[in-house]
């Protein structure tokens, strides 16, 4: 068993952190991982991207050319990556300010309106929150248990009363797929 | 006991690492992508435990120069930089190789030349292996590739580097350096107490010579006879080196036509293109350097006269492969797919690269 995921967007969108999160809930339930960022010199805006690997063989590469699911959120990762998914796997969007939608016939495509959903909870910050409970939906890889207790490990202790708010926002999103 | 399995960055393990080799002192300069490794230290707060120095110097050139310091002291001394940081610690390098002092170099790379990108990159491997300041001098290079080697290989390095008495570097890149894997931190230990740093150290300048000789330590030599018996005793222990510090793995290699030669994140790009070809009955392997310097030449020597050729693959121009080429001698072709300014490429462009010199790989 083996999940190869990209997560690309715009910084300040909380791929990294979400890509992160995802990566501690696979040291949890015991899998092998790797999380491998790239991203500019900025710290908000320009793009920003994350390949996770979970599988329960040792991983050789933490960089890939195709990935079993893409979860872009902005137009220019949608571009690059659409084609990168593999024939059989699944692209996960946010229509949010999207103009071109993808078109392959071989992927399965799901949007999720998840900047609809952080509105409508009056909560920006728990949009990548809603992307990760999409994404666990769709791949069920590891256990929103071991999701929580993730987030619990890469949160400092003062962030800890915000947890039951992202479990919300976890939620909401796997609602959403 | 189980040991405790962690996640971390490769920077964030080497910072761990040190801290529980027993490190005596850090002294560094900020630098993407590096910076972790002084941002771990300063929150881990190491001299309220274990009584390790961190200090964030004004300059690569002052860290490298308080690191000559302390390692002439005997003590267990570091610092970490990225590639222009590492220019810029040439000089000190030099004399620390001369005054024979153990201490333990982190390079990070980037992509240069000049000030160049923050991307990963490995084009500091001639820098790293053919000396990089001036004088006729080596220090042993390791090259790690995962996240648990920037661990292992701090206690490693310092060792050789005591052993040797030589600087040590651990010639990193951006992917190892910013990547989150599992690790298994070493065990903690103590640092050395002044006897046994005196005992393991007779040569330390420690500024107590009650009970034994005066130590001078110093690299000018005006008399050129005599710095040639300095320059011959450093060569001595540089075939010491040779001889018994090689190290590297192979992957694949029980009947590999072509041998992929790779180092530090793309051998890991390069074992995913030959897991992937192997799947299709390609004949491919890998051979690792761990050591850059002292090179595998007699095990690549070995492989030329089994192998139909060699594909070396680096984030550079062009650098190992001229040691891949003197040690092949000529016995079977090799060739060479880089990328540069810190580019990355995946496993499928080296794939396709290496056909396109070995048409006969494709099935």
């Amino acid at each position: 068993m083996k999940k190869e995921i990209i997560a690309a967007g715009f910084g300040g969108q909380g791929v990294l952190s979400m890509g992160k999160i995802l990566a501690y809930a696979g040291l949890i339930d015991d899998l092998e991982v790797t999380w491998m960022p790239s991203y500019g010199p900025e710290q908000r805006g320009g793009t920003a991207n994350v390949t996770v690997v979970l599988s329960d063989r040792p991983i050789s590469s933490p960089v890939l050319d195709s990935y079993d699911t893409a979860v872009v959120l902005n137009q220019q990762s949608l571009d690059k990556f659409e084609s990168k998914v593999k024939p059989g796997g699944a692209l996960i969007y946010d229509p949010y300010g999207i103009h071109r939608m993808p078109t392959r016939t071989d992927i399965n495509i799901y949007p999720v309106p998840a900047m609809d959903v952080a509105m409508e909870l009056k909560s920006a910050k728990s949009y990548n929150m809603i992307i990760l409970g999409a994404l666990l939906k769709l791949n069920p890889i590891v256990s929103v248990e071991s999701v929580m207790q993730g987030l619990k490990k890469s949160l400092p202790e003062r962030h800890h009363h915000l947890l039951p708010a992202n479990r919300e926002a976890i939620t909401r999103g796997m609602e959403l797929v | 006991m189980k040991e405790e399995v962690k996640l971390m960055k490769g920077n964030e393990a080497i910072a761990h690492a040190a801290v529980r080799y027993g490190c005596d002192g850090y002294f560094g300069y900020p630098i993407t992508p590096q910076s972790e490794v002084l941002e771990t230290l300063e929150a881990l707060m190491p001299w309220e435990t274990t009584g390790m120095v961190v200090l964030q110097a004004e300059s690569e050139v002052a860290s490298i120069n308080m690191v000559y310091g302390g390692a002439s002291t005997g003590k267990a001394v570091m610092t970490s930089s990225s590639s222009p940081g590492i220019s810029l610690m040439q000089e000190g390098l030099s004399y620390i190789a001369a005054g024979e002092l153990p201490a333990l170099v982190v390079n990070v790379m980037r992509g240069g030349p000049g000030l160049g990108t923050i991307q990963p990159s490995q084009s500091d491997y001639f820098q790293a292996t053919k000396g990089g300041g001036h004088g006729d001098y080596h220090y042993i290079v390791l090259a790690p590739s995962t996240v648990q080697e920037m661990a292992d290989f701090v206690g490693l390095g310092f060792d050789l580097a005591f052993k040797y008495r030589t600087p040590a570097m651990l010639l990193a890149d951006g992917v190892v350096g910013q990547m989150m894997e599992k690790v298994v931190l070493p065990e903690p230990r103590s640092r050395r107490t002044p006897e046994q740093i005196a005992e393991q150290c007779p040569w330390a300048v420690t500024g107590d010579p009650t009970g034994r000789k005066r130590n001078v330590l110093t690299t000018l030599e005006l008399e050129s006879d005599k710095m040639e018996v300095n320059n011959h005793r450093l060569q001595a222990t540089y075939r010491r080196i040779e001889e018994n510090e090689v190290r590297y793995q192979e992957y694949f290699m029980e009947d590999a036509e072509v041998v992929f030669v790779a180092f530090g994140s793309i051998a890991r790009i390069c074992l995913k293109a030959i897991e992937d070809a192997r799947e299709q009955g390609i004949k491919v392997g890998l051979i690792r350097p761990i050591t850059l310097w002292p090179f595998p030449t007699k095990r690549i020597t070995e492989l030329a006269s089994k192998a139909k050729g060699f594909m070396v693959v680096e984030l550079n121009a062009g650098q190992m492969v001229q040691d891949v080429r003197l040690a092949v001698e000529g016995k079977a072709p090799v060739y060479h797919y880089g990328r540069m300014g810190g580019v990355i490429p995946n496993p499928q462009e080296v794939f396709d690269a290496t056909v396109s010199h070995f048409p006969f790989l494709k099935k």
